[in-house]
C-alpha cells in the first residue's frame, strides 16, 4: 500500500485543477474562436472573480454557504459586465484587429491588476468554503484473503473538492448543450464560422462579440470562485491560469470545446500528479514541451481544424 | 424598388466602385455583366451594407438602406446568395436554414415552402453543409436566402461550376421568384444564361455603370458583349 493510494490522492488533486482549468480555458477558447481576439487579460477576469468573491463573502456575515452562494452569482456577473464594458470601450473601437487587441488586452491586464492592488490590497485572502467535510479515501487491495478494504487509511479529500469537480462538469455539459441546442449558441457558431455571412443574415455581430467576451470572462470568474476557498484570492493570481489556459487551448485546438476539455484534463491531471510525485517545475516543463511538440507536429491542435 | 445612386465604395483605401447607378423593379431580373474585377460582387456587397459608402445612396422603396447597420439590411427583405455560396460549413443543413429563418423571424410555414422547392435538402437536414455536393450546396445557399421571404434577391454567380441539371433548377427557382414579384439582381458570366433569364442587362466596367439595355435587344453576337465582356 504505497504507490497506489498516493496516486489516487494525486489524481483527485489533479482533477480539481483540471476542472477549474477546463472552465478558464473554455472562456479563452470561446473568445478566440468567435472573435479572433487573443485575450491576454483573461487571467485578470479570473482574478477579478476571486477578488469579488472575497468582497461578497466578507460582506455577508451569515453562514459561509450564503456568502459563497452570493459570490457564485455575483462574481461571474461582475466579471462579465467589466468585460462587456472593455469590449465596448476598447476592442470595438479597434475593429477587433488581431494585433491591436493583443496590445490593448495587455493594457486591460495592468489596469485590472493595479485596480485590484489599490482596492483589495497585496495580501492573499481566503474565502470560507460553504462546506468542507473531510472524506477519508478508501483503498482496495488484493491480498491473500481476496480483497482487503483499507478505510480509513490516513489520507483524505474534502467534500468541497469533490463539489468543485462536479460543479465544473455540470457547467461544461450545460455549456456544450447551450452551444449546440440554443438559439444564441447557433448564432455564436455561425458568427465564428463566417462573420460576414452572419451579418448578411441579420446577426448583429458586434453585439454577439460583446456577449461572447462577457461570457468568456464570466467562465473564468466562475472558475475562480470555485477555487478561491482552496487557494485564496490574490491580485497576482491571474498569471498561472492565463499561461495554463493558453497551453490548453493550443493543445486542444482553438475553438474546439472537446479539445479544450480533453487538453485541460491532460494538463490539469498531469500537473497534479507530477507535482505530487516529482516537482511542480517538472510538470510545467513537460506541459510546455507538449505545447512545443503539438505546434511542430499538429499545429491545429488535437481537435482543431486546419484552416483553409 | 431597389435603387443605387452614385454609389462609390471599396475596400479600405482601395476604391472599386465609382458612382454606380442601378435600379431594379418588382418581378424583374436585372443582370450585372462585366469582366472579372469590374465591381459586380462589390456592388452586391455594397447593397448588403458590408462596405461603407464613400458617396451615393442605396434605397429600397424610398427607405435609405445605406444609413442602416449591416445586420439590419437583410431584415428589410434582402436575400443574399454570395459568391462561392459561403455556407456555414460546419453547421448542418437544418441549422443553415434556421439562420435564414431567424433573420426575419419566419416560421415553419416558410421552412416547409422552401424545402418543398428543394426536396433534396429535406433528405439531408442532419448533414453538415460542407459534406454536400456542389449543387446541393448551391441549393442550400439559395434556400437559406429564400427563408427571408425576400422582396429583393441578390445572386452572385449562382450557377458557377454546376452541372446542367442543377443550372436548370436554379434557373427555375429564379423564374418562380420573379413570378412572385421578387426583384432579382443576378451576377452571371454565361451569356446563354443572361439571355434566357434576365429582363435587363446592366454592363459594368472598371467600377462604373455603363449601358443598361433590355435583354430582348441583345443576342449572342451583340457588340456590347464584345465590348464589356470580351466574348
Amino acid at each position: 500500500m504505497e504507490f497506489g493510494p498516493h496516486l489516487l490522492l494525486a489524481t483527485l488533486e489533479g482533477a480539481v485543477g483540471a476542472a477549474v482549468l477546463a472552465l478558464t480555458a473554455l472562456g479563452l477558447s470561446l473568445v478566440f474562436g468567435v472573435m479572433r481576439v487573443v485575450n491576454v487579460a483573461h487571467g485578470e477576469f479570473y482574478m477579478l472573480g476571486a477578488v469579488v468573491a472575497w468582497f461578497v463573502a466578507s460582506a455577508m456575515s451569515a453562514h459561509p454557504a450564503f456568502g459563497f452562494m452570493a459570490a457564485v452569482l455575483i462574481a461571474p456577473a461582475m466579471a462579465g459586465l467589466v468585460a462587456i464594458l472593455a469590449d465596448r470601450l476598447v476592442l470595438k473601437r479597434l475593429h477587433y484587429d488581431p494585433e491591436a487587441t493583443i496590445v490593448a488586452t495587455i493594457g486591460i491586464l495592468y489596469i485590472m491588476q493595479q485596480t485590484a492592488l489599490m482596492t483589495f490590497g497585496p495580501e492573499a485572502r481566503p474565502v470560507a468554503p460553504p462546506f468542507n467535510t473531510r472524506i477519508p479515501l478508501p483503498w482496495l487491495e488484493y491480498g491473500e484473503n481476496g480483497f482487503n478494504l483499507f478505510y480509513p487509511w490516513g489520507l483524505s479529500t474534502t467534500s468541497y473538492k469533490l463539489f468543485v469537480i462536479a460543479a465544473a462538469a455540470v457547467i461544461l455539459v450545460s455549456f456544450a448543450l447551450f452551444l449546440s441546442r440554443s438559439r444564441f449558441g447557433l448564432i455564436m457558431r455561425a458568427t465564428q464560422l463566417d462573420r460576414e455571412t452572419a451579418l448578411t443574415f441579420g446577426i448583429p455581430v458586434e453585439r454577439v462579440y460583446s456577449l461572447v467576451f462577457g461570457l468568456g470572462a464570466a467562465l473564468a470568474a466562475f472558475a475562480a470562485v470555485l477555487i478561491v476557498p482552496i487557494q485564496q484570492a490574490h491580485y497576482l493570481m491571474g498569471a498561472d491560469p492565463l499561461l495554463l489556459s493558453f497551453i490548453v487551448v493550443i493543445i486542444g485546438g482553438l475553438g474546439s470545446l472537446r479539445g479544450t476539455v480533453v487538453a485541460a484534463l491532460l494538463i490539469g491531471m498531469s500537473d497534479g500528479i507530477i507535482s505530487v510525485f516529482f516537482s511542480p517545475t517538472l510538470a510545467k516543463i513537460l506541459a510546455t514541451l507538449l505545447v512545443a511538440l503539438v505546434l511542430v507536429f499538429r499545429p491545429q491542435g488535437l481537435y482543431g481544424k486546419k484552416r483553409a | 424598388m431597389l435603387k443605387l445612386e452614385g454609389v462609390s465604395t471599396g475596400y479600405g483605401p482601395v476604391q472599386v466602385l465609382y458612382g454606380v447607378d442601378l435600379e431594379v423593379q418588382r418581378g424583374e431580373v436585372l443582370c450585372l455583366l462585366g469582366r472579372n474585377g469590374a465591381g459586380k460582387t462589390t456592388t452586391l456587397k455594397a447593397i448588403m451594407g458590408l462596405l461603407a459608402l464613400h458617396a451615393g445612396a442605396i434605397s429600397l422603396n424610398g427607405h435609405d438602406l445605406s444609413a442602416l447597420p449591416a445586420h439590419d439590411v437583410p431584415k428589410q427583405g434582402i436575400g443574399y446568395v454570395p459568391q462561392g455560396r459561403r455556407l456555414f460549413a460546419e453547421l448542418t443543413v437544418a441549422e443553415n436554414i434556421d439562420i435564414g429563418l431567424m433573420t426575419r423571424n419566419k416560421g415553419p410555414a416558410t421552412r416547409d415552402r422552401v424545402l418543398e422547392m428543394f426536396p433534396r435538402l429535406r433528405e439531408r437536414l442532419a448533414q453538415r453543409a460542407e459534406t454536400l455536393s456542389g449543387g446541393e450546396q448551391q441549393m442550400l445557399a439559395t434556400a437559406r436566402a429564400l427563408c427571408l421571404e425576400p422582396s429583393v434577391l441578390l445572386l452572385d454567380e449562382p450557377t458557377e461550376g454546376l452541372q446542367p441539371s442543377m443550372i436548370r433548377l436554379i434557373r427555375e427557382t429564379v423564374e418562380a421568384m420573379r413570378r412572385e414579384g421578387v426583384a432579382i439582381v443576378l451576377v452571371e458570366q454565361r451569356i446563354e444564361a443572361v439571355l434566357t433569364l434576365s429582363d435587363r442587362v446592366a454592363f459594368i466596367e472598371n467600377g462604373r455603370s455603363r449601358e443598361v439595355v433590355d435583354t430582348k435587344t441583345l443576342d449572342r453576337t451583340s457588340a456590347l458583349f464584345k465590348k464589356y465582356v470580351g466574348v
